[in-house]
């Protein structure tokens, strides 16, 4: 999934010099795996090779051989991580492309190309439709629920108090236990009659819930449990550059008796984009990774409700073992999540300053 | 050619030869098998496998796989990467979807002497009827159960119902469910009549038990039809809405299986419908008297059978196959079924086991251990097609939007009939 972030920015974004070069000399240092590099003013344009301008002006074969070397050296360094990308991420998506366009086979019976066939099918089927709309839903509230709660958490906890430990602690908790083990204290929690929230609700008069059961509560219950999971990750990203922030931003705005919301809304907030961004690219990876908890507390039930997209594809493809339909449903979850990757840097990347 | 067929014929034999010779010693095996009810199976199964290997040096690694369709998806996966287990226990209603898979090994094929053919006419015939296809026999029946009613009887006194006598008519069902319903003074209920799963993996079991309690059969013996939209499923889907929408019984929407053992043991329910298997995890933790009774039906009591048989995969080596099959017999001998149904309340594979002096002695002791065996037979085979899971999956989806007021019983069993039909039409062909 990170591969293809990466991939659709690099889509995005400027032209640069030849990839090897620039996923060599730059890409393997710090941004690595966290905020994939984004265009920005201030980010200096990519150097020309200087051995590669030397070879354009004088055409001597020492020069040439030259050149020959340096990129020969440069191929080298590509290489370990060039085989590995394409061996686990470039390889396989090809594949799945591939696949897609050919029936299931059964038995014997070998897979008959079938062009677009597999992509008609999805159109007929009411289950990835639901999926679909599932996931835009969860989609929709996670990203921003998680990401704001994280922020206020972060602001709550970035002040001398007393418990600040515990309290930051205890906000981050969620992130360290494994999902597998929140849904299952969930599932607890929801429990009908005598779960947590069943007994809280009862001392304030009020009925029972099929919280899971019933088709209306059971996608708002899972959003729950992923944002409960989600913000306090966030919270530390936030909470790191908070910390970094000069104080005499803050001491300059309070002589000037500048209001504090107007502080956050004009210096804190503008300060912290490019963690936005990051924060944000992960929250839309996760809305269409994380499915853990489906797994474990619904299965997709009551009819559906439930059913996101990568736990359709697991189904399907593990379940049932349609292969050619798992196949044809990945490469339309790569093609949204790449889509939203162009757009988030292409709007987003273009509103945030680096320092 | 003929040459070159001969060179890559002898080749091929080189290639394998070291296969053979490590197959010729079985040392090891690994099976996979899932755990549906509470209590500690998986450590008597571990005991089961230490027994094993005492007696014959052949280890046996059990490998606890999740539940039914949690096991049977590692099973498919690992099989389907080169690997895996060469035997498992997997849903005895999976026979058809996994022989079109292509990765099972036949008991004829495996070989069975005399002897062998003996042992397999020792089992009951209902818990044979999924093992049979294209006149061979794919499975050994194992955790077998059949779907019947926990109650609690101090439940039933209170209510003012006699504690002894169960109902046996839907009529009679739904009379003392409502009974059984006590709600506080704000009308919020407090005990539930009863409750029935209703959850993926387990909402078609119900509903083949519903199914056959209007005598109702869910599938044709080749498994490549289903008749969802009959009207008598229908009356078994109206039945089940009806006991929420109608009488208010049971809880709005889906109960999921996990959540009935502990619903009925903290009081929360009182009368739920389990599978025999979860016998001796009730009665351990039970903390009232409680009961067991056969499902009532809507004229006469009716049940479906359950659980899971022991499978043998293709790709394990013929030596494998033959030590697997070895444990199969050992694990299904008259003694050790009836270990197996003493410790865990799974129904004794066959008449023999009810023979040997600790199930005797058991069932004397606790006669409730001996009522879903008297069920067997009014009991139906549990739904098995080809895309097993997928049908599973058509009709559970139907069955949970009825619950949940979404579509009618008859719009659900026509919807589900429609989508099982659009599933099964390639084998319907054939």
């Amino acid at each position: 999934m990170d591969a293809t972030v990466t991939k659709g920015a690099g889509e995005a974004t400027a032209p640069m010099s030849p990839p090897p070069l620039a996923g060599g000399g730059r890409g393997a240092g710090a941004m690595r795996g966290d905020a994939p590099p984004a265009p920005s003013p201030i980010t200096p344009p990519p150097q020309p090779s200087p051995a590669r301008g030397e070879g354009v002006a004088s055409r001597s074969p020492h020069a040439r051989e030259g050149v020959l070397r340096a990129s020969l050296a440069a191929w080298g360094l590509v290489l370990p991580s060039l085989v590995l990308l394409v061996a686990f991420t470039h390889w396989p998506a090809v594949e799945t492309l591939w696949d897609s366009l050919h029936a299931t086979p059964r038995g014997s019976r070998p897979a008959a190309f079938v062009g677009l066939d597999n992509y008609r099918a999805l159109l007929d089927d009411p289950v990835f439709l639901r999926a679909l709309w599932n996931n835009t839903i969860y989609a929709a509230v996670t990203i921003p629920a998680s990401v704001i709660l994280a922020l206020v958490m972060a602001l709550a906890v970035n002040r001398t108090m007393p418990g600040r430990a515990v309290l930051r602690m205890a906000y981050f908790l969620p992130t360290m236990l494994p999902m597998i083990a929140v849904a299952n204290i969930w599932l607890f929690f929801y429990t009908p009659d005598y779960g947590l929230f069943d007994q809280v609700l009862s001392l304030f008069g009020l009925g029972r819930h099929n919280w899971l059961g019933d088709a209306a509560t059971a996608l708002p219950a899972i959003i729950a449990v992923t944002v409960w999971k989600e913000a306090g990750f966030f919270m530390i990203f936030y909470l790191a550059a908070l910390q970094t922030m000069p104080p005499d931003l803050h001491e300059a705005a309070s002589l000037d008796g500048t209001p504090r919301f107007m502080f956050f809304r004009r210096v804190t907030l503008p300060l912290l984009m490019p963690t936005t961004l990051f924060v944000l690219v992960n929250a839309v990876v996760n809305a269409f990774r994380m499915i853990d908890h489906v797994v474990v507390m619904t299965r997709g039930g009551p009819d559906n409700a439930t059913t996101l997209l990568l736990y359709y594809i697991y189904e399907t493809g593990f379940r049932f073992w349609d292969t050619a339909t798992a196949a044809t449903l990945t490469v339309v979850l790569l093609a949204i999540l790449a889509s939203l990757a162009v757009l988030q840097f292409g709007v987003f990347g273009r509103r945030v300053h680096y320092r | 050619m003929l040459r070159r067929r001969h060179l890559l014929a002898a080749t091929t034999g080189l290639l394998a030869a070291p296969a053979i010779l490590r197959a010729q010693t079985v040392e090891k095996l690994t099976f996979y098998y899932p755990v549906a009810v509470g209590g500690p199976l998986a450590q008597i199964m571990d005991g089961y496998c230490k027994a094993f290997h005492d007696e014959t040096g052949i280890a046996v690694e059990a490998v606890y796989a999740g539940d039914y369709s949690q096991a049977l998806i590692k099973a498919t996966t690992a099989l389907k990467g080169g690997a895996g287990p060469q035997f498992a226990v997997l849903l005895a209603a999976e026979m058809h979807s996994l022989q079109d898979q292509d990765i099972l090994v036949s008991l004829d094929e495996i070989g069975l002497d005399a002897e062998g053919k003996r042992w397999l006419d020792g089992f009951y015939p209902a818990f044979l009827a999924n093992s049979h296809a294209e006149g061979k026999t794919w499975s050994v029946p194992f955790q077998r159960s059949t779907a019947i009613f926990y109650y609690d009887k101090a439940a039933f006194s209170e209510a003012g119902l006699d504690p002894a006598r169960f109902p046996t008519t839907w009529a009679e069902l739904v009379t003392a469910a409502g009974k059984l319903t006590k709600r506080d003074a704000s009308g919020k209920v407090t005990r539930w009549g009863i409750k029935m799963a209703s959850d993926l993996g387990n909402a078609q079991w119900t509903f083949g038990a519903l199914a056959n309690q209007v005598d109702h059969r869910l599938m044709n013996e080749a498994g490549t039809r289903v008749f969802f939209d009959d009207p008598k499923a229908i009356e078994a889907m109206a039945f089940w809405r009806g006991l929420s929408a109608e009488h208010h019984v049971t809880p709005e929407g889906i109960s999921a299986w996990a959540q009935l053992s502990p619903d009925f043991l903290e009081g929360n329910t009182a009368i739920i419908q389990h599978t025999t298997g979860n016998l001796t995890n009730v009665r351990d933790k039970a903390r009232f008297p409680f009961g067991v009774a056969g499902l009532a039906g809507k004229a006469a009591p009716r049940t479906v059978v359950g659980g899971g048989n022991i499978y043998f995969f293709r790709n394990a080596s013929p030596a494998e196959r033959q030590a697997a099959l070895r444990f199969a017999r050992w694990v299904t001998a008259p003694d050790r079924a009836a270990d197996w149904s003493i410790r865990t309340g799974y129904i004794a594979t066959s008449p023999a086991a009810y023979e040997t002096p600790a199930l005797k002695a058991y069932v004397e002791k606790f006669p409730e251990a001996n009522v879903a065996r008297t069920f067997l037979p009014v009991a139906t085979g549990e739904l098995s097609t080809y895309e097993n899971q997928r049908v599973y999956k058509a009709l559970t989806d139907n069955i949970q939007a009825c619950l949940n007021g979404a579509k009618t019983p008859k719009q659900a069993m026509q919807e589900a009939q429609a989508e099982s039909d659009r599933i099964l039409r390639r084998y319907q062909k054939a």
